[in-house]
This record gives structure tokens, sequence and C-alpha cells, in this order.
């Protein structure tokens, strides 16, 4: 049988409840693998290699660098899940600001907190062979991609933007229709667009779609009467290093909507 | 589908708003399930309507490049409104359906069902563009010598209710596109709209015996010549008041002689690629399937789904996309819509609808697109 392992870094503990979330499908899950490493939910723990890893979490310390990679070396098949593991997470904050004066203020004895000085996402320190993106995961795509990897098939990870997804849903667009700021249009598919279906913009839990327009972007929320520094924010949560949401948070004009040809966009609205 | 017969004979009538609460009863004996327009998150959307009460009365939309919003109206009209954010593309080709599903015996035989059984329905307030788009998709779909199983099926016994548009929008060009605002064909039933001092009344004429059959069913009296002539003053009215314009030059040849134009650079600096001009495209009918299949691999299902062509995975082939710019993908879907359709499918794939202008994030306008590639063909040629 097939054996599962999951793994923590940095992280809430979200996304691998997400498997105990699948309340349904857990028992069939359990039935079809065996969970040989799952501290979330047994502290049965079988020796690797492990067919099948699970990771979540980003390393923000020398000793989960060095505990990654010997998870890898398991590991057949590493899986990485959420934005923690996938970009570096919402802690990945500390990336643009001083480690240790966060250190001084937050603590009460710093110097018993060892830690680097950057969040960075597992795929900075080893190889990757299928990431589940989002803040927390989305609990189908999971079950999907263990399905496939259980089956040897391909799994359904779109690179497109919500807004498909937005549309097949029947969601009225939340831009178009309510002048309301949303990262959907550069930002990937995989969550089913729940925020625009509850008529708020996506923030951008899943990362950058696969070819984002920074600059149409960028026109699309000041339109919206976004101060340059609303754009830099919206990148700045749970994806705030990915390199592609760090080149999207650096433009801060676009041409307006509907500036029509010609239109740079170098003018403000 | 719809039968087309010789109704001359037939002549219009008018029916009270009222009559419309008749109208619902009728279609639902009739074993109809009524979609039609009402309101729902700052928009009117089609949605499957159990009363006449849900249609959008009082309800005006305004819009533009990229933007949409509801307005209140000073009368009562039920459908003065433009184009939504979905089309009749919704019920007739739905984002996601199950084409099949597969279960394995145990003794390793495969038992296959087909599609779900889709229900009859009615459509209500199909305006001149949409019947322009629903004969598209029947010519794409269901008029070649393969039939998309899921269309024909839903397509298969609709009842057709057009409304005739009296309310264009800032985004609408039907009239350029020769396919609005009057309906000419296409349709069972055809109402017009008239909220004056005389009342809140339609104008209906029927289309097939199956439109008919339901009129008749309704309290309704002949229209005198003054009211004809109103609701025909209504509709050319309209036609005066698109607020955009189809350039009125050869787009397949203009698609097909720039397509090394600078004109591609500047969309795509404006273009998101994010896929919404396709979904709201009444005539955009690409589709990918999608295996599923549970943990033990014993039941399979395929589903099939919108696909759009500003998705890198739609041009995939072994080795990588062969559309990877934003400049290569807005290019392939205009011309392909304005041009290659036609070699294609002997039609134009725009209706003049307006959707993808209004639900555009960005706006863009592909009709100042048009506009723009035709002047720098002038230039450089």
């Amino acid at each position: 049988m097939t054996t599962l392992a999951v793994w923590k870094f940095a992280s809430c503990d979200g996304c691998q409840l997400s498997l105990l979330d699948c309340e349904d499908e857990l028992l069939a899950v359990a039935g079809r693998v065996e969970i040989a490493h799952f501290l979330e939910a047994t502290r049965a723990v079988e020796p690797g290699p492990y067919d099948v890893s699970l990771v979540e979490g980003s390393i923000t310390t020398p000793e989960d660098a060095e505990r990654i990679r010997h998870v890898r070396e398991m590991s057949r098949v590493l899986v990485t899940l959420g934005a923690c593991a996938t970009a570096g997470g919402v802690q990945a904050l500390r990336n643009f600001a001083d480690i240790d004066e966060f250190r001084s203020v937050v603590y009460a004895r710093p110097d018993y907190v060892s830690t680097l000085a950057t969040s960075t996402p597992i795929a900075a320190h080893v190889d990757v062979d299928y990431e589940l993106h989002g803040c927390p995961i989305d609990r189908r795509q999971l079950l999907d991609l263990i399905t496939s990897l259980l089956l040897g098939r391909r799994p359904d990870l779109p690179g497109h933007s919500v807004c498909f997804e937005c549309k097949r849903r029947g969601s009225v667009c939340v831009v178009v229709a309510h002048g309301t700021p949303c990262l959907g249009p550069v930002t990937r598919a995989g969550c089913g667009a729940i925020c625009p279906a509850y008529q708020r913009g996506c923030f951008g839990c899943f990362g950058p779609a696969e070819t984002p327009n920074a600059a149409a972007q960028a026109g699309l929320l000041r339109a919206t009467g976004m101060a340059e520094d609303d754009v830099v924010r919206a990148y700045r949560t749970y994806n705030a290093a990915d390199p592609t949401f760090i080149e999207l948070s650096r433009v801060m004009a676009g041409p307006a909507p509907g500036a029509g040809p010609g239109g740079t966009g170098q003018e403000e609205t | 589908m719809t039968a087309t017969t010789d109704v001359s004979a037939n002549q219009p009538v008018l029916i009270d708003v009222s009559a419309l609460a008749l109208l619902f009863e009728t279609l639902r004996e009739q074993g109809y399930t009524v979609v039609g327009p009402t309101v729902r998150d700052g928009a009117v959307v089609t949605a499957v309507l159990d009363s006449a009460d849900q249609l959008p009365y009082g309800v005006g939309v305004e819009t533009e490049a990229g933007r949409y919003r509801l307005r209140d109206r000073a009368d009562r009209a039920a459908f003065a409104h433009s184009a939504g954010p979905q089309s009749w593309k919704n019920v007739l080709l739905p984002a996601r359906t199950r084409r099949w599903s597969a279960d394995r015996s145990p003794d390793g035989t495969m038992v296959v069902s087909g599609p779900d059984e889709p229900r009859r329905y009615a459509l209500l307030g199909v305006r001149a563009c949409d019947l322009a788009a629903i004969g598209v998709l029947d010519r794409v779909l269901a008029g070649g010598r393969h039939t998309d199983p899921v269309y024909a099926g839903r397509r298969d016994g609709n009842l057709i209710i057009a409304v005739e548009c009296t309310e264009p929008g800032a985004t609408c060009f039907c009239a350029s596109m020769g396919t609005g605002p009057q309906c000419g064909a296409g349709f069972d039933l055809a109402m017009t709209e008239l909220v004056d001092d005389d009342g809140h009344r339609f104008l209906v004429r029927a289309g097939t015996p199956a439109g008919a059959g339901i009129l008749a069913a309704l309290p309704g009296r002949p229209a005198g010549p003054a009211s004809v002539g109103q609701a025909r003053d209504a509709v050319a009215a309209a036609a005066a008041r698109m607020g955009r314009t189809m350039p009125a030059v050869n787009l397949p040849g203009l698609l097909a002689a720039n397509r090394q134009s600078p004109h591609w650079d500047d969309v795509a600096s404006r273009c998101l690629t994010c896929g919404n001009c396709t979904m709201v495209c009444p005539t955009c009918f690409c589709t990918s399937t999608e295996d599923v299949t549970d943990l033990t691999g014993d039941h399979a299902e395929r589903w099939q789904r919108w696909a759009s062509c500003f998705d890198l995975d739609f041009s995939y082939l072994h080795g990588g996309s062969v559309r990877t710019s934003g400049q290569a993908r807005y290019r392939q879907w205009i011309s392909h819509k304005l041009g290659t359709w036609h070699d294609q499918f002997g039609m134009s794939g725009c209706v003049g609808c307006g959707r993808c202008i209004a639900w555009c994030p960005a706006g863009i306008d592909l009709t100042q697109e048009v506009d723009a590639l035709a002047a720098a063909a002038a230039v450089t040629s």
C-alpha cells in the first residue's frame, strides 16, 4: 500500500487540517494509503522511506533547512501544501524588514530565539514534485492530487486566472459591477473563486497566475481608489515573497480600465 | 429546436403585464423550466425563475468599457436592460457538465451512462443579438458532422420567447453587426415591451405553432396599428441609440493582413489575459475535458468545461504552449471571432452584444481595437 507522510515546517497547520477536513472522503483515503507519519492525526510513526510526502510550512530556522533535506531523501514524491510551503507564507514579511529588530521588539529574551533572516519556500531548498497553492489549500485539489498519484493520472492543477473559475461559477464580477479591488485577474485559479462569490475581491492567496500583466492590474487597482501603498499591501500577504508578486508590487501605474488604444497609462487617473 | 412555419396569418396581440404570471403558469404546465432575467449581486443575471415576480421590474443598467451598474428606472419595465454577465450559453452549454460516467463492475465489465437528462427550457427575454448568438452556436455545435451532445440535448425542445431591445447600452453595437435590435426569426414568441400612460403591456407575435399555442392561452386583445407602430418605433429608436459601432471594414481581410501589426503590442499592454471576454461571449464555444476518478479508480467521470484561448494550456502541445504572449492570445481571439470564423462557419462569430467590452476588467473594446488596427494598417501601407 502507498505510504503517506505529512510534515510541518513554519505554518499554522491549516493546510494539513484540510486533509482531516476531507470528512466524507477521509475514510476512503485512509483505506487506500498507509498514513505512516502524520503527527496532527496520530502519534504512531512508521519509519521511512515514504511514497508520498505532503509538506506544509516554510523554512525559517537552520534546523528546518536541514530537516527538509532529510524529508526529501526519504520521499519518492514530495508535494508542498499552501502559501507557506510554496512562497514562504505571511511570515516572509520578515524578508522585507530587519529580523533582529523584530526579534527585539516581540520577544522578552530575543537571545532564546534562533531564526533565519528570511522565510523561504520548500522549493528554494529541495526539489519539489507538485505544489498546491493557497492559504489554505483547496481540499478538492488535495484529494484530486492524492487520487491522481494513486492511479497514475495527471492532476488537474490550472495555472490560469481566478476569473476563469469566477465566470464558470456564475459569479458577478466585483470589479466591473461593484468597483471592488480584486486580484483575481493576476491570481492562480484553484480555489473555485470563493471570495468573489461572497462579493469580496480576491486577495491573491493562491499566488500569481501563469502570465499576470502587472501594469494592467495596477491600472485596475488604482482606478478602484487604491493608493500606491495599498497596491503594495495587496500583494504583501500570504505570497508576499513570491518573486512574481514582488514584481507586481513594484508597478504602481498602468492603463486605467477603458483607456483604449494608445493608453500607456503612465498618467494617473 | 424550433420549427419555422408561415405565421403571417397570425396577428400581433397585446397582453398586459399581469399576463406574465399566466405565461409562467402555462409554460410550467407544458413542462418547461423557465430561464430568464433577474437581479442578483448587483447585476441582471439569467437564472431559473419560478415566477414572473422575479423579473427585474424597474431595473435599468448603465454600461461602459469595464463598468456595469444597476440603476433605478422611473417606470416598472421588466426588460429595459442591456446584456448582463451571462448569456444563453450558460444554459445551453453550461460552464461545467458531465459527458459520461463509468463504473467498473466486480466482474471487470464497464457500465457507462451518458450525459445527465436535460430539462426542457423556455428561454425568456432573448434579445435579437442573443438570437443571433444561439444561431451561431447551432451552426457550430449542432450544424456540422460532429454534434455536441450536451448542447444538442439542452437545445432540443427549447421554447424561445424573445423580447426586442428598446434600451441598448453604451457598449451595444448589434445594429452595426446586422443582428438587431429587431427580432427577425428564430423565436417562438417575440414581445415588445411598452410602458406609458396607456399602461404596461407587451405586443406579442408568434413565430411558430408552439408559440401561437402559448399565446392563445394568454388573455390578449388584437393590437391596433397604433400599438404596432409604437413598438416598431421603439425598436427603431433603439437601433439609433447604440453606444458603439463596429467599423464598416472588411474584417476578415483586415485581420488576415495585419498579423504583424504593432497594434498587438498596444492591446497586449492593457490585456490581463484573464479570459473574461471569452467566458461572457455568447458564442465562444471552446471547451476542454477533465477526467475525474474516485480513489479506487472504479468510478470515473468525464466533465466538459469552458476553455479559453487566453489560457496557456489551450495551445499546449508537446513541448509547450504555442501562444505564450498576450499579443498572440488577443490576436487569436479577435482574429477567430471576426475573421476566420467566416471561413470556418460562413458567418461572423460576433453578434454585437457588447459583453466582452463591459465585462473586461481592463475595459478593452474590440470595436476600438479594430479601429486602431485599421488606422495602424493605413499608416504602414
